[in-house]
């Protein structure tokens, strides 16, 4: 079971964050130095990647075309299925980035079996849905942390977790942005172990990221909701971070630092792994590039000039009687006579 | 292998047990071993065209053994290359990285829907390269490769690579679907690049890529038999419809010079688009001619390496530059385009001896090939159509109820939907679309192509050619739709022994192979076009087939 793997690895760095959390001297190590070396992790994982990405060239232009180029003046262009100009790929990117626009297409192929087989394509919205809800909730839940490290908090975050708790629901209010994204975790990770294809791609570094933001989603929330930790200490710790005025209160639940020591290993795990699609997809050549590569010459830096066609003038030496006897001109014209012997007649 | 009779393969896509049709297999997919038998194959390149072109390792050797006399070092070989092409490649390093094996590309892939083998999910196909990749270039493999199903380089890697780089056709349907574009074509390319490096690969692609190089053309016809055959179609034009029609070769001077695929001048059905490119052109009076140096539209680099791609695209500038023409008209291909469009001016421009491409009959001036000068056939005729400049009788085509196959490249790599249909519109009564999943940028492969069209490999070809099957046997039936209509060379040959077999002949017609024709787009224009000077209630078609009305409209 790939799965396994990716089990114990999460309930160890639970049990390894909890007992570390019990005391104030390896409080500071989780709550503390493990976070600031995880956030450097993942800001110079992050910039060293995008880096050697952006090292390598892109020789061709090669866009995937998903609609209708723009050719003739009354054939209806698709601009942003085909981008001619860079605004028209901005807009497919944005698409892209902010709603998913290419697993929107997504359909589900069968095949009803009788006599006479028939393929059936039905449209396939879950993983869409799933993954669009996922990451804006996540997005929001970030964004609503930022109250633990800016001080005065961040103008319009109040609105934000207002609106997030807008139904009002027990005290602390429930957020809704937690509901749905743990719900999502699990339609998500569900979907890996009970859909059969998805199950056999599946490899233990899909499952591992899951459980992760899984168990960082629920400690979360516990300390919230259940243990009702004490957010004053924990204000007072983050922003020590910020400030590198290192600090530890001392008064601080040890489920905190199960969260804290979840989260530094997503932010450590996040560069090496395929978490950086977050980055990739900005650099994907078959979606970030205008289909406009018969218009515009584009240039490969490594074009090798040396390479040529294997010439006319060779062609016409190997064919030259042929071509005179069948009437097409040449460029040197057969020796006078005697006739030149015969060539070999290889096709090769 | 014999291919099995349609029913017995009809009864076995269906219900085989497979990961398509429901079953799950036992094993990973990392602990199967790829099992090669005689038809699950394409032959290996012949000895004498390795040398050819100068590609190591030349031997006699065959994938069903299990020596497959790889050079000494053969592993460092491949991760080289491997490095190599990693600092060539954003889109092979990017793809390598962010797959996060969601499964959306999974039912996407016809060789998948056909086969149901868990390795043409095209997921997995990458995966086979990527665990190598991950292996022996990423922080933290040591430290993750169990978690992540790294492997090292070895021979069972490298037979997965041959055996599942070729059951893909590049088509690129896959990287439609894919939220981050990452497109196989880009991953299967640089496989059969890596797999050339160590001396593997299959003759039906290095043989065809040798005679083009030499004759110009991928059958090796020599200049005088390339003129004859077009000779004996001018003669069919001529008994058809008592009109000459007038090509040249080689001319300098020529306005235009055309380059279509080989294929088009001496194998059915693509002579008859041929004819049809001939008639329009004597309809309209173009100055155009024909090269037998550059007289093929095809290219078998694409389906071998980036270098090979180049040197055989390169004779079409050196042609056009050699006999002064001011820009060039392409015939009906699917990787042709896909070369020129999104190739051939990087690779071999720029094209600044010639001049923007400017129909000489409606003025029009061809923006979008700017700068490759290089305009494909069918948005010249659609733009004919529209400034009214060609006579046309639709219902001459009376007796064909097509619908139309969009090729994977003009579709998925160059954008060319609208046009073709625009000429269908014109120059038939009635036709039908096939199911929206199956045309446009979600149309499926005929199967065979990246020189996959050899008949030794023909159940597969006929399997990964299923799902395009399948919808024009839905049209078929719900439409009567007796016509496949194609702007593709290698449709014109694949998809016609694809019909063959799916879709037998249930007429009384004993001459008929199929229900459904397979026809390139020009033949139902030079079918349709009112010729000056032209044999008066025309009865035949330009496959000398009866006409259902013979009488003739201006």
């Amino acid at each position: 079971m790939k799965v396994l793997r990716p089990i114990i690895a999460v309930l160890a760095l639970i049990v390894a964050g909890g007992v570390l959390g019990i005391w104030q001297g390896t409080q500071m190590l989780v709550g503390v130095i493990l976070p600031s070396i995880a956030f450097l992790v993942l800001i110079v994982g992050i910039i060293r990647k995008v880096i050697d990405w952006a090292k390598s060239p892109v020789p061709f232009k090669i866009p995937t075309t998903c609609g209708q180029a723009k050719s003739l003046s009354f054939i209806k262009e698709d601009r942003f299925e085909s981008p001619n100009s860079k605004s028209d790929v901005i807009v497919r990117m944005f698409l892209e980035i902010f709603l998913f626009r290419s697993l929107f297409r997504n359909t589900s192929a069968g095949i009803k079996s009788n006599n006479s087989p028939k393929l059936h394509y039905g449209p396939s919205l879950w993983l869409w849905l799933f993954g669009l809800l996922f990451h804006y909730t996540f997005l929001t839940i970030v964004l609503r942390h930022l109250r633990l490290f800016t001080d005065p908090v961040l103008p319009g975050l109040a609105m934000l977790e207002y609106l997030d708790g807008f139904v009002q629901i027990g005290a602390p209010v429930l957020y809704q942005s937690n509901l749905i994204f743990m719900a999502a975790l699990v339609a998500l990770f569900v979907r890996r172990l009970v859909m059969p294809q998805v199950r056999y791609i599946s490899l233990g570094s899909d499952y591992f990221p899951l459980l992760l933001i899984f168990s960082i989603g629920a400690t979360g929330m516990l300390m919230r909701h259940y243990f009702r930790v004490d957010v004053t200490a924990i204000k007072q710790l983050t922003m020590g971070l910020v400030t590198l005025n290192w600090t530890n209160p001392g008064t601080i639940h040890p489920v905190f630092f199960i969260h804290v020591t979840l989260v530094s290993t997503l932010m450590i795990y996040f560069p090496f792994s395929k978490l950086m699609h977050a980055g990739g997809i900005f650099f994907s050549p078959t979606r970030n590039m205008a289909n406009d590569s018969r218009a515009t010459r584009h240039i490969n830096p490594w074009n090798d000039p040396n390479i040529k066609p294997h010439s006319y003038a060779a062609y016409e030496d190997d064919f030259r009687e042929f071509m005179v006897a069948a009437d097409i001109p040449v460029e040197k014209e057969l020796p006078p006579a005697p006739a030149a012997e015969k060539k070999e007649e290889v096709t090769e | 292998m014999a291919i099995p009779k349609v029913e017995d393969l009809r009864a076995a896509v269906a219900t085989e047990p497979n990961m398509f049709t429901g079953a799950i297999p036992r094993k990973d997919w990392q602990d199967t071993f790829t099992e090669f038998k005689e038809g699950n194959f394409a032959y290996p390149a012949k000895p004498e065209m390795v040398e050819y072109h100068h590609f190591p390792n030349p031997r006699i050797w065959s994938p069903d053994q299990d020596d497959w006399k790889l050079p000494d070092g053969w592993e460092d070989i491949i991760l080289n290359g491997l490095r190599e092409r990693l600092d060539k490649f954003r889109s092979l390093k990017v793809f390598m990285d962010i797959c996060v094996r969601c499964g959306a590309c999974a039912d996407k892939c016809h060789f998948f829907l056909g086969t149901g083998d868990p390795k043409n999910m095209p997921v997995l196909r990458a995966e086979l390269l990527r665990s190598v990749y991950r292996n022996e270039f990423t922080v933290g493999r040591k430290l993750l490769g169990k978690m992540q199903g790294n492997r090292p380089m070895t021979v069972k890697v490298l037979k997965e690579w041959f055996m599942y780089s070729y059951q893909c056709t590049e088509c690129r349907r896959c990287s439609v679907f894919c939220p981050y574009g990452i497109d196989t074509a880009e991953i299967t390319m640089m496989m059969r690049e890596l797999l050339h490096l160590v001396g593997v690969g299959i003759n039906w692609i290095l043989e065809p890529a040798a005679n083009s190089n030499r004759t110009g053309n991928h059958m090796g016809l020599q200049p005088h038999t390339f003129k004859d055959n077009i000779g004996y179609l001018v003669d069919d034009v001529k008994e058809i419809t008592g009109v000459d029609v007038h090509p040249t070769f080689n001319r300098k001077g020529a306005e235009i010079l055309f380059i279509t695929p080989s294929a088009d001048v001496f194998a059915e059905p693509g002579i008859y688009t041929f004819m049809g490119y001939l008639l329009l052109f004597e309809h309209i009076g173009l100055d155009y001619t024909l090269s037998t140096y550059a007289s093929e539209g095809g290219n078998f680099g694409l389906f071998t390496s980036n270098e090979m791609m180049k040197k055989l695209n390169a004779k079409m500038y050196a042609e056009a530059k050699r006999l002064g023409v001011k820009w060039i008209l392409g015939g009906e291909c699917g990787h042709m385009w896909r070369v020129i469009h999104q190739y051939m001016d990087t690779m071999n421009g720029p094209a600044d001896f010639m001049e923007v491409p400017k129909s000489p009959i409606t003025g029009t001036v061809f923006e979008n090939a700017r700068s490759t000068k290089m305009v494909h056939i069918s948005e010249f005729t659609a733009d004919l159509i529209k400034h009214g400049k060609l006579k046309l009788d639709p219902k001459r085509n009376a007796h064909r109820v097509p619908t139309f196959h969009d090729s994977c490249n003009p579709a998925r790599a160059m954008g060319l939907m609208d046009e073709p249909r625009y000429i269908l519109d014109n120059v038939v009564p009635k036709w039908h679309e096939m199911n929206e999943n199956c045309i446009r940028e979600k149309t499926y492969c005929c199967g065979s192509g990246t020189g996959l069209n050899t008949g030794e490999i023909m159940e597969l070809r006929m399997r990964a050619g299923l799902p395009r099957a399948n919808a024009v046997q839905d049209v078929n039936q719900r439409f009567g739709v007796n016509a496949l209509a194609t702007v593709c060379a290698i449709d014109r040959a694949t998809l016609s022994t694809l019909m063959e077999y799916w879709l037998p002949n249930t007429s009384d017609d004993p001459s008929r192979a199929t229900d459904v024709d397979v026809i390139g787009l020009s033949e139902l224009v030079g079918n349709a076009l009112v010729m000056d000077g032209e044999i008066e209630n025309r009865e035949q078609g330009l496959r000398f087939e009866e006409l259902i009305t013979t009488e003739t409209e201006g």
